[in-house]
């Protein structure tokens, strides 16, 4: 790898891990300075590199640079506990261990505790993401506002009010209690799939890094499952979709960079490793006797695995959907419902279906209206198109419609 | 350990003559009963209670008729759902339930998830 | 937005049925439930199995207990579910739907859920 390209890897790879361990070091409520420290060491290292050549371990040298850093802090904080502010209980900080601790079990468990940290209910769920892929994944903030949408104002006050949020709620860095444990885990394991889905179905142009959402949020969920206390089935279903879905990114945009549809992709460019790791974690998930709707949607993200249109393959999602639906209604679950529908029962019960959803706003529905229609009554599957396009907001939108209108003539 | 739905049946004439105190008593020997449950951590699911008067019944063929008080004596109340180890721990549970001193009943289900 | 308990009743729950009448009713109702639960009306629900119950009833202030369902009316509950709707009678256009009114002597009942008063 050449110098340009190192830094940048190296900052994705090992900046999360710096800061994870020093804010358990110096608590979350002084996690600036975390970063600052973090920060800190690869403005060093920059510099330095490109005077003295890159050193012959690199991460060695970041940590080593990183723990000089800290050690000063610390140093810092004692000569302020211990001569300007001696009065303060503080004083024990005299005993203050000199040492950061950046062997291999305290960075897996640091990373493990952040996450825990900052997957808060207390800060809104888009703080949670972007606190995420800045300070557990290493992105900057230029490329998390480019995958907002947004701008690095905007997405710089965003983190700073969560990290306000967290520091008044003196969040601590730490494995939550073993009572506590399974709702924490929901909270984290929300994050980790609007990650994901950010990722996947996010409509910025920038597909490189959509698809290292993707990865980080498999990441996360891996360091999830390593871990016994946090190995739960749930967990491994999430890591079971994710990989699934992932399995078909390539095939989902054209050379062109637009969008097609599952109907029409190529499945040679479906990555067939990532679908066995899929199945893996699958199996690995089906223990226990709660059914969560993760494990329902690794379910049905297997059946889209499989191309052929056989009757068990769509009489499977539509029980799959059914029990979806019971747990959690979306109106993207009601639609995939009714498409499975039509492909079991027929296309005359999934209008009939269709009719009763009244998603009236949103123009997947008509659609999906236009697509049943268009064996049976070209007239209303026109109309109902129409109704689609009038709805759709992007131009990708609006092209898939007007294909769809087109294959009707 | 498994789900049983509860299903309490009384008379409605029974339950419409209370006066307000004996439905205060009624109201307090409920609350009392499923809180029993719940701090046995076997309670799955309060469930409810149902309103006497406005049912309807649907039958095939589209008919639609009031009821049921029309039609029965007795008519369910409300529900709940518990879990216990086996039919007879549930129906323990269930002999706990005030329905039974005003001439009630308790219909106990074992619950397959449909 | 009210809520509505669906209650299913099958006449004569002792009646024996097939394997295959099993899994033909048991998808049906699956997808009747789904067809619900994609409007977003569905609360919550559960299914029964055709035999087996006990009912507990005082006699005398004496707790008995009998096997079966309970006895004087010849049908049984095959399954309770909580919808919501606007009125009883957008209630009762969702138990049209339910497989179990395929058969003769069946029926679906319809019951508003009581505001929570504390009474449950």
């Amino acid at each position: 790898m050449s110098n340009t390209e190192l830094i940048p890897h190296l900052f994705r790879t090992e900046y999360r891990k710096i800061v994870s361990v020093l804010c358990k070091r110096f608590g979350f409520d002084q996690i600036e300075i975390a970063e600052d420290i973090a920060s800190d060491t690869f403005l060093t290292a920059y510099q330095v590199w490109s005077l003295n050549n890159i050193p012959p371990n690199p991460i060695a040298w970041l940590y080593n640079v990183a723990k000089n850093k800290a050690k000063n802090q610390l140093q810092r904080n004692n000569m302020f506990n211990l001569k300007i502010a001696p009065e303060l209980k503080n004083n024990l900080a005299v005993k203050t261990e000199m040492e950061i601790d950046l062997s291999a079990q305290n960075i897996n468990d640091s990373q493990l505790q952040m996450m825990f940290a900052i997957c808060h209910h207390s800060i809104p769920v888009e703080a949670q993401i972007g606190l995420s892929l800045r300070i557990l994944c290493g992105f900057g903030i230029e490329e998390i506002a480019d995958a907002f949408l947004s701008n690095k104002e905007t997405i710089n006050k965003r983190l700073f009010r969560a990290k306000e949020k967290l520091r008044e709620e003196k969040i601590k860095i730490e494995f939550p209690q073993e009572a506590e444990i399974d709702k924490r885990l929901e909270t984290v394991l929300i994050t980790i799939y609007l990650l994901f889905s950010e990722g996947y179905y996010s409509v910025s142009q920038n597909t490189v890094i959509r698809k290292d959402f993707c990865f980080e949020a498999i990441r996360l969920c891996n360091m999830l499952i390593e871990n016994q206390v946090t190995n739960k089935p749930e967990v491994n279903a999430l890591l079971s979709l994710m990989y699934f879905h992932t399995s078909r990114f390539d095939a989902r945009i054209d050379k062109n960079g637009e969008p097609v549809l599952y109907d029409e992709q190529d499945t040679n460019l479906w990555d067939s490793d990532l679908i066995s790791k899929g199945a893996y974690f699958l199996n690995l998930s089906a223990i226990g006797n709660r059914i969560s709707k993760y494990h329902l949607e690794a379910a049905i993200a297997y059946w889209n695995t499989q191309k052929e249109d056989t009757k068990e393959k769509w009489e499977n999602i539509l029980q799959l959907y059914n029990q979806l639906l019971q747990l959690e209604y979306s109106p993207v679950a009601a639609l995939n419902r009714t498409f499975a529908l039509s492909k079991a029962n027929g296309r005359e019960e999934a209008i009939y279906e269709a009719e009763k959803l009244k998603l009236n706003n949103n123009h997947f529905y008509f659609m999906l209206l236009g697509e049943l229609y268009s064996t049976i009554n070209k007239e209303k599957a026109k109309l109902n198109f129409n109704k689609a396009l009038s709805l759709a907001k992007t131009a990708n939108d609006k092209k898939a419609v007007q294909n769809k209108i087109n294959k009707l003539e | 350990m498994e789900n049983y739905l509860l299903v309490y049946r009384a008379e409605y004439s029974a339950m419409l003559k209370a006066s307000p105190e004996q439905a205060e008593a009624t109201t307090k020997r409920w609350m009392d009963w499923i809180t029993g449950i719940n701090a046995q951590n076997k309670l799955v699911d309060r469930g409810n209670r149902l309103e006497p008067i406005t049912g309807k019944v649907v039958k095939p063929n589209n008919v639609v008729t009031n009821g049921p008080y029309a039609e029965i004596k007795e008519s369910i109340g409300g529900y709940s759902i518990i879990k216990a180890k086996s039919y007879e721990e549930a129906v323990e549970i269930a002999k706990g339930c005030p329905i039974l001193s005003v001439g009630g009943n308790v219909e106990v289900r074992l619950v397959s998830s449909l | 937005m009210e809520e509505f308990a669906l209650i299913m009743r099958h006449e004569d729950g002792k009646k024996v049925a097939s394997p295959e009448q099993i899994q033909t009713w048991m998808k049906q109702t699956m997808d009747w439930i789904g067809g619900i639960a994609a409007q977003g009306k569905f609360v919550s629900g559960t299914g029964l199995p055709f035999d087996d119950a006990r009912t507990v009833v005082a006699k005398n202030s004496n707790k008995v207990v009998t096997n079966g369902p309970f006895g004087e009316i010849k049908e049984t509950i095959g399954g309770l579910i909580v919808v919501k709707a606007n009125s009883v009678e957008e209630a009762v256009e969702f138990a049209k739907g339910c497989p179990v009114l395929q058969g003769d002597g069946n029926s679906v009942e319809v019951r508003k859920i009581a505001r929570k008063d504390g009474m449950h």
